[in-house]
């Protein structure tokens, strides 16, 4: 016998924010009332570039059912160059996940200007929508099946 | 290997070096192990043989900061990784004497004992004198021989050439023993659906016992504190830290070497568990290949490594995705 659950799945999703560019867009979709799901944890970041690959995988570790990483336009960086760092790391990263079997989908780079509230909000809303259709994530903490 | 001795006493002997870095006998026929040499007449017990598989570029790193030169023996694919700590400043071009030393192709003893040679008493052919065509194991079900290609180290059937990239004086002939395409086995993984890529790590991952030799023994990781190392007991690094990193590990290592990897082979070679570790940077070092043109990490002192540069035109990370 089972304890049968009716539980709707509810995503986790981590949205990682550069403080200069996405996290004003979060604060503009937020004052110009757009909705996004309330899935997504925004995590303020100085810059999209500090965000460290061990931070996703750090993320999706603790339970995370995706990871998006939203920064500023590339060249318009708050601090110059960061974005150009982040951008070369995160395909590198997104591309041994892949290779290790992880599903690609779940993970995805963004860029939001501060200007650009609705298209955090079809961002957020398009990358939910695709997480519920992979439905949970087992296989990141689960690499050397010693859970 | 006389030539090589010869040298190394005629160099201690004038003072020009205060110490030789090379490998002496270890207890069996074929584990020769990374050894100094401060006395001319300690070096009855050099070695230099096919098993002599050791990259000696990361013991530079400490001799750097000895008093006086050390003479050191590079393989041609050593000197790669020798570049490419000039390059990050870990250690001193001033301070070692490299002898390149000739190399046609180094051992693995797995392979060896897989092929079914067990009881080795004595190992003849694999000095690098003639042509390593043969290898002749003397053992005590008797005589058995081998191919030498058979049972060559993974790294060198994808031999990065023979040319050593930086050295002071080169003693021996090299041979190119590449006969596989690089990215071949990468090539393979890659083309499986997600599910079997998945299965097949976690069935390679899961033999680690995490002893740490792959990350010790590796010249591009050279961080004075490392991520891996409890930060609480110096006696606990062996143990894992937390769990987040002992499931992460090899993404995290591999990762921390994107860009600056050389391609060295030393990960698998001391792997004592067998995982094929190289598959982990050898999948960076083709995808910067891919996206960011060409580059072999240690080929000059010189150039900015692939993670510390930028174009503006460089791929979005949905690449990954759009390829599928």
């Amino acid at each position: 016998m089972s304890i049968e659950t009716n539980e709707e799945f509810r995503p986790k999703i981590v949205a990682f924010c550069c403080n200069w560019c996405s996290y004003a867009g979060a604060d503009l979709a937020g004052s110009s009332r757009l909705a996004y799901p309330a899935d997504v944890k925004i995590i303020r970041v100085p810059c999209s570039c500090r965000v460290n690959p061990m931070f996703i995988l750090r993320a999706f570790e603790k339970g995370a059912d995706g990871v998006i990483l939203c920064g500023c336009h590339p060249g318009d960086c708050h601090y110059s160059t960061g974005n150009f760092y982040a951008r070369r790391r995160m395909t590198l990263l997104f591309s041994m996940l892949d290779y290790i079997g992880v599903e690609n989908g779940r993970t995805r780079v963004e860029w939001v200007s501060a200007a650009e509230g609705v298209k955090f909000s079809q961002t957020m809303n398009e990358f939910v929508e695709k997480i519920h259709s992979l439905g949970k994530n087992v296989r990141l903490g689960d690499l050397r099946c010693k859970n | 290997m006389q030539e090589l001795i010869n040298r190394a006493k005629e160099l201690l002997e004038s003072g020009e070096v205060a110490r030789v870095l090379g490998w002496k006998a270890g207890d069996l026929p074929y584990n020769p192990e990374p050894a100094y040499f401060e006395k001319a007449e300690d070096l009855k017990d050099f070695v230099y043989n096919g098993f002599c598989g050791a990259n000696l570029s990361k013991y530079m790193i400490e001799a750097s900061k000895l008093e006086g030169k050390t003479m050191v023996c590079l393989k041609p694919c050593d000197t790669y990784s020798f570049n490419q700590l000039i390059k990050e400043h870990r250690v001193d071009r001033e301070k070692a004497y490299i002898v390149g030393v000739g190399c046609k192709g180094k051992l693995d003893i797995e392979k060896a004992k897989k092929l079914g040679i067990k009881g080795i008493e004595s190992v003849s052919g694999a000095e690098m004198t003639d042509d390593c065509d043969t290898l002749t194991f003397q053992t005590i079900y008797g005589e058995k021989s081998v191919a030498y290609a058979d049972v060559m180290l993974e790294r060198c059937h994808v031999c990065k050439g023979k040319e050593h990239q930086v050295y002071d004086e080169i003693i021996g002939e090299s041979k190119d023993t590449k006969d596989a395409e690089r990215f071949a086995e990468v090539e393979k993984i890659e083309a499986m659906s997600p599910e079997e890529k998945f299965a097949y790590f976690q069935s390679e991952l899961s033999k680690c016992i995490r002893c740490n030799a792959c990350r010790n023994v590796c010249p591009a990781c050279s961080c004075r504190k490392c991520v891996f190392d409890s930060t609480k007991f110096d006696s606990a690094q062996k143990a894992n830290v937390d769990s987040f990193e002992e499931k992460m590990f090899h993404v995290i290592r591999a990762f921390h070497v994107a860009g600056r990897c050389t391609d060295c082979g030393e990960c698998s070679r001391v792997c004592p568990q067998g995982i094929p570790l190289h598959l982990f940077n050898r999948k960076f070092i083709k995808d910067i290949n891919e996206f960011y043109g060409e580059y072999q990490a240690g080929e000059d002192t010189d150039s900015r490594a692939p993670l510390t540069n930028y174009t503006f035109e460089d791929v979005e990370p949905s690449i990954v995705t759009e390829r599928g």
